[in-house]
Formats: C-alpha cells, sequence, structure tokens
C-alpha cells in the first residue's frame, strides 16, 4: 500500500537503462516517505538476474507481467495493464521514463485511472507534511522552471527525463521480492498490431539517452565532414546529434535533430561545432550537464550557455582534439 | 477521409510572462502563432485529403483570439474550425484539455482520423493527444513519422521510438500525433487566405457540449502549479581562442584539461 512505483522498460527482453535510473529517483523519494519501493515491468522473456538486477539496484519488489504479448509496447494493452494494476495495488507514486513509450503511456493511464500527470521532470521531492510529490520541469523552451503537484487525486504521476539522474550502484547484498504476474485475457486490446521494425540508418540514433551527444551545424559545410564529429564522438563512446539547418540540408536524420522541434536532451556532456545556438537549439541542450562549442564567431550565441569555448575554425580544431585524444589513449594503452 | 486536427495557439516569444497567483500564462501582448509542431499535422491532413478525398476540421480550445489560428490553418487548405471558447476552460491541465477536446469532437460526427501535434511548445507536454485517444477509446500511434499506407478501414504508420522506427497496423478511425519527419508544411495560398477570410468559426461553448463541470478548468484539472521560477540562462564558461598555431594548441590543451577536471575523458 502506498508505495512508489518506478516502470521500468524492457526491450527484446533486456532491460533498459532508464530502469535503473528511475529506481535511483524513486529510492530517494520512498526512503523519505519511509515506504517501499516497487519496480514494475511489463514483458516477454526477461531473464531472472534482469529481475535480481532492479532489487540490486534499489527496488524492494519487482512486478513482471510476462507475456509474449507484451514483448512490443503497444499502448492500448500496456495502459490497461497498468491501470489494472493500479487499482488493485493504490500505489502513491508513479515514475516513468520521459521515452517515446512512458511518454504515450502514462497519459493514456492518467485518463484511465483520473488523475494528474507532468512530463518530463528533472526534479522530483515529497512535501513535507502532505506527502505530495513536488513535479519540477522545465517549460517554454527551457524557459522557466514550473513545480507542480497533484493535490487531490492519486496516484502522484510523472514522467522522467533519460538521463538526468545516475543509477544506483549494483548492490548484490540487496535483498527483494519478485512477483511474476500472468496478463489477464480481458485486458489484451488486439486493435494495434506491430507488424515491422526498421533501424535507424545512422548507426544509432538515441540521443536522448546518450552520456555525450557530439553535434554539427551549419557551419560543419557538408555532410561528409561529419566523419570529423563521428571521431570526435567515438572518443567518448557518444552518438551525434545536429541542429535543424544540419537535419534540413539532410546531412543526419530527424532523429538526430536537436531543439525545439527535434530532441531535448540531458546528457552529461554536450559538444557542438559549428552551430550558432538559436533559441530554439538552445532549448534542447539547456539541461545538459556540461556543454562545450566550438564556433569561428566570438559573439555566437551558443557561448553564452558553454561551460567551456572555444573560438576558432572548426575545421582546425576538431581534427587537433581527435589526434590530442586518440595520442592520450594509446599513451594509457601503453 | 475526414480527419479532425485539434490545434493550440502558442505564443511566438520564447519571453513569456507568467502569472505568479495561478502559475498559469498571461497571454495579453503576445503575438501568438498555431503551435510549429501543429503544422504537420495540418499538412499530413491536407494531403490525405487530397489523396483519399474528404474534409479535414480543425478545432482548438482556446480563448475567443485563437480563431485567427484556426483561420490560418482553412488559408493552408483545412475545410472547417472549431473554437472550443469558454471562460470556464480557463487553467486546463492536459487532463481537462483532453476531456474537453473529446467531448467537442463527440459533437462534430463520424471521423476516420485525428491527428494532433508531437507537443505544443509552450506547455510542451505531449500529453493531449494520448489523452483524447483514452477517453475516445481510439487506438493510438504517437510519433508518427509516416503514413505508409491507408485503406478503407485501416492505416499503417512508422512510429519513431529510441533506436528506429516501429511498424504499426491499426484499424480506422485512430488517433496519429505525428513528428516533423511526417511532412513539409505548405504556405497558405492568397485564395486560401480569402476563403479563410470569409469563412465563419463555429463556436463551441462549456453549456453547447453538456460538460460535467468538475472536469473542466483549472477546477477540473488534477495538477496545480505551485511554483515558477526562472533558471539562469547563461553559464560564465570559459571561452579561449585559437588563433595561431599555438593558440590552436593552448585552446586544445585547455579543454582536454577542462573534460580530465570535469572527469569527461
Ligand atoms: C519553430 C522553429 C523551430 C525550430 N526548431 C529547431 C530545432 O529543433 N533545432 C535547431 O537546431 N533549430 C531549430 N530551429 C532553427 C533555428 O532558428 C536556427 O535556424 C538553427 O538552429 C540554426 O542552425 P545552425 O546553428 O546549424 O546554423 P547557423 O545559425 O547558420 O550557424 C552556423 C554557425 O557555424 C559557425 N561556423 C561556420 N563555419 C565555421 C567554421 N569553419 N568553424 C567554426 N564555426 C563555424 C558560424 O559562426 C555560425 O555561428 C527552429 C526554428 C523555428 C522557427
Ligand atoms: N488547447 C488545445 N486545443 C487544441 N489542441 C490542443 C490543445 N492543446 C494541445 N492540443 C493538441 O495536442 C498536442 C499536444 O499538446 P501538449 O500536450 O499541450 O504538448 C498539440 O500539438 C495539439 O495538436
Amino acid at each position: 500500500m502506498s508505495h512508489v512505483w518506478t516502470i521500468a522498460e524492457q526491450s527484446k527482453g533486456k532491460l533498459r537503462a532508464v530502469s535503473f535510473e528511475l529506481l535511483s529517483r524513486g529510492r530517494k523519494l520512498a526512503d523519505k516517505m519511509g515506504t517501499k519501493l516497487c519496480a514494475v515491468l511489463l514483458g516477454a522473456n526477461v531473464s531472472d538476474e534482469s529481475l535480481q538486477e532492479l532489487i540490486y539496484r534499489g527496488a524492494d519488489e519487482v512486478y513482471f507481467v510476462d507475456d509474449h504479448r507484451l514483448e512490443n509496447f503497444v499502448v492500448e494493452t500496456y495502459s490497461n495493464v497498468l491501470s489494472d494494476l493500479i487499482r488493485q495495488y493504490k500505489p502513491h507514486t508513479i515514475l516513468a521514463a520521459a521515452t517515446s513509450s512512458g511518454r504515450t503511456l502514462m497519459p493514456h493511464v492518467a485518463i484511465q485511472v483520473t488523475t494528474g500527470l507532468t512530463a518530463d521532470c528533472t526534479e522530483l521531492d515529497i512535501e513535507e507534511e502532505t506527502n505530495h510529490l513536488l513535479q519540477t520541469r522545465p517549460a517554454i523552451g527551457g524557459n522557466i522552471m514550473a513545480t507542480i503537484k497533484t493535490p487531490n487525486h492519486s496516484p502522484q504521476m510523472a514522467t522522467v527525463r533519460p538521463k538526468s539522474s545516475r543509477p544506483l550502484a549494483l548492490e548484490r547484498t540487496r535483498q527483494g521480492k519478485i512477483t511474476r504476474l500472468a496478463l489477464k485475457e480481458e485486458l489484451l486490446d488486439p486493435r494495434v498490431q506491430v507488424i515491422g521494425y526498421r533501424e535507424d540508418t545512422e548507426e544509432f540514433a538515441n540521443i536522448e539517452e546518450a552520456e555525450v551527444v557530439v553535434a554539427g551545424g551549419k557551419g560543419m559545410k557538408k555532410a561528409e565532414n561529419f566523419t570529423l564529429l563521428r571521431e570526435l564522438a567515438s572518443h567518448f563512446n557518444g552518438v551525434l546529434g545536429a541542429s535543424r539547418d544540419a537535419v534540413d540540408r539532410g546531412w543526419l536524420p530527424y532523429p538526430h535533430q536537436v531543439g525545439l522541434s527535434g530532441k531535448t536532451i540531458s546528457p552529461k556532456l554536450y559538444i557542438c561545432a559549428g552551430v550558432s545556438g538559436s533559441i530554439q537549439h538552445l532549448a534542447g541542450i539547456k539541461t545538459s550537464e556540461y556543454i562545450v562549442a566550438i564556433n569561428q564567431d566570438p559573439d555566437a550565441n551558443i557561448f553564452r550557455l558553454a561551460d567551456f569555448g572555444i573560438v576558432g575554425n572548426l575545421f582546425e580544431v576538431i581534427p587537433l582534439i581527435n589526434a590530442k585524444l586518440a595520442a592520450r589513449k594509446q599513451k594509457e594503452g601503453e | 477521409m475526414d480527419i479532425i486536427i485539434p490545434i493550440k495557439q502558442v505564443p511566438e516569444t520564447s519571453n513569456v510572462k507568467m502569472d505568479k497567483e495561478t502559475g498559469t500564462m498571461i497571454r495579453e501582448g503576445v503575438v501568438s502563432v498555431i503551435n510549429p509542431l501543429d503544422l504537420y499535422a495540418i499538412e499530413t491532413g491536407i494531403q490525405l485529403k487530397e489523396k483519399f478525398g474528404g474534409k479535414v476540421t480543425v478545432c482548438t480550445m482556446g480563448p475567443q483570439s485563437a480563431a485567427k489560428a484556426l483561420k490560418e490553418a482553412i488559408a493552408m487548405g483545412c475545410d472547417e474550425g472549431i473554437l472550443i471558447s469558454d471562460r470556464k476552460f480557463a487553467g486546463a491541465d492536459t487532463w481537462a484539455t483532453s476531456y474537453t477536446i473529446s467531448e467537442a469532437i463527440k459533437q462534430l460526427g463520424s471521423y476516420d482520423l485525428i491527428i494532433t501535434g508531437e507537443r505544443a511548445t509552450d506547455g510542451d507536454t505531449g500529453q493531449v493527444g494520448p489523452g483524447i485517444a483514452a477517453w475516445l477509446g481510439l487506438p493510438l500511434a504517437t510519433y508518427v513519422s509516416k503514413i505508409s499506407d491507408v485503406t478503407q478501414e485501416s492505416i499503417i504508420v512508422e512510429r519513431l521510438v529510441e533506436d528506429g522506427y516501429q511498424i504499426l497496423q491499426m484499424p480506422l478511425p485512430a488517433l496519429l500525433t505525428v513528428v516533423k519527419e511526417v511532412s513539409n508544411p505548405r504556405l497558405p495560398t492568397l485564395r486560401g487566405k480569402k476563403k479563410a477570410r470569409a469563412y465563419e468559426i463555429q463556436v463551441m461553448n462549456a453549456a453547447d457540449l453538456q460538460l460535467n463541470e468538475a472536469c473542466i478548468g483549472l477546477k477540473g484539472s488534477p495538477t496545480r502549479v505551485i511554483k515558477i521560477g526562472y533558471p539562469k540562462v547563461t553559464r560564465s564558461g570559459k571561452i579561449v581562442k585559437a588563433s595561431g598555431d599555438t593558440g590552436l594548441n593552448d585552446a586544445v590543451d585547455a579543454l582536454l584539461q577542462f573534460l580530465e577536471e570535469k572527469e569527461l575523458i
């Protein structure tokens, strides 16, 4: 009763990293209220070790609704199942990831169970006297931070931006209970069928969940020059991003677009080159932990938001960074 | 193919003022435009109409002045515009907004498709589209980047997910929320503008819709904004100049040192 829940996510039976990030958020809230933290997972073919990892990373209990028909995310059935669990167990708070599935599932559930939902939160806390969830999120292109609560409805629900918290360290001595639940037939909604999957052409476009994003703008001049950034990204295991101008020119596909009409990201490190820093672009990167900018124009707007900036020609600067990082790596290897 | 497109009017500037009392936005004196992400929904709707016939109806919940957004959509090629407007709707969160819009849509008769934008650039939640689908019990596809096939009864779409595209087949009527990749919005034509000017927007208020008053406006909203903060926009970072060979070398070394200090390498 009155527990804190996090909605874990899986893809092809493997837990996604954001599941663990949510647990570290949830742990703090549960501890503050002196209640339990439960991870809820819908899916199929998830190994016992994976479920156990949820316990090792902060959960007291795991509910796993295990059915091959839950292998792929389909909002109708997922929403029925989660709403049913909510009615049965009455959790106090539910945190889900602000991912393509979390941001689809939770607003659907909010209507089914009649409660509020705050999108894309970056900070969460519990109000002392009332135990209300205080949900803080950027709005209007990151120009304001709004703190929102749901005073008269239950559960308290929020989606949380990926990469905005770190997973807890693996603690193999943690004990917890794992409950496998069957899918109730009447909750299955067969209308929407997943009939295929297409990978992104660029090797990895998941810029919302990447620790490091290396982005290029119009200053990159042409698509081929992104090899410079690809090399730079490889030093950090990072992924490629782009400004709208670069995407509109076809240098990278749309899923890489950062900003107001692209993706809002919160990586640990954002490096951009040849990006001027329009308000629309900055809207997507304001919650990055560190921002590094390379631009030849000393007055470029991007420098207002940079933690470290280099005023210079990116075609000279980036190759030198790449060379020095490669030399450094080689030295470490010796 | 009859299509309904809920659109939102949003402030154009990114320096919007907030009412500290209610935590809602002060809209007076700010130039308003169609939510830029809704233009992709409008374009998608018009293209489907051009291909399959039928009509496109845009609707918006907002103040009287939001009629302007509907007229702009009509100038682009939409056929009908419905303004869902009442003082009682003020302060609605995404729960109450999706309730109100879905009740209005019920009044509009039959339709094959509802298309919304991915999210509005002011509230920035992306919750209203899925909310409307939930209220109406419609099959839902979010983040749609491509409509690959349409028949009388069903539609095949691609939706953008974290590491690629999921392909869905769903029966009609359905609700789609679309991303920028789905279409390339057209500009209004002169003929369209003329048509829009002459068009009389239909208005629906709370009484017309016989809404449950406990579910609308601020009163019907489960969430409350309790605090607004203005984050520091600028970071006073270190800026170095890479000019000349030594300048270049020093600048890159300084960057590496910065990355080392922050444990990023
Ligand atoms: C509704 C709306 C939504 C939008 N959404 C987005 C969005 O989601 N994301 C987005 O990015 N934009 C968005 N924009 C567009 C935005 O306004 C800018 O047009 C865009 O961000 C500019 O991209 P850029 O910085 O790559 O190009 P530019 O502004 O042209 O900047 C290029 C920069 O490269 C520098 N440069 C050139 N050559 C070199 C060199 N050799 N070495 C170093 N530096 C060099 C220049 O000094 C310049 O600062 C949106 C606009 C609107 C109206
Ligand atoms: N007041 C409104 N009137 C009509 N449509 C809306 C309204 N608010 C949101 N929408 C639609 O829902 C989408 C998502 O908005 P939001 O959930 O506010 O980010 C928008 O792109 C619009 O298509």
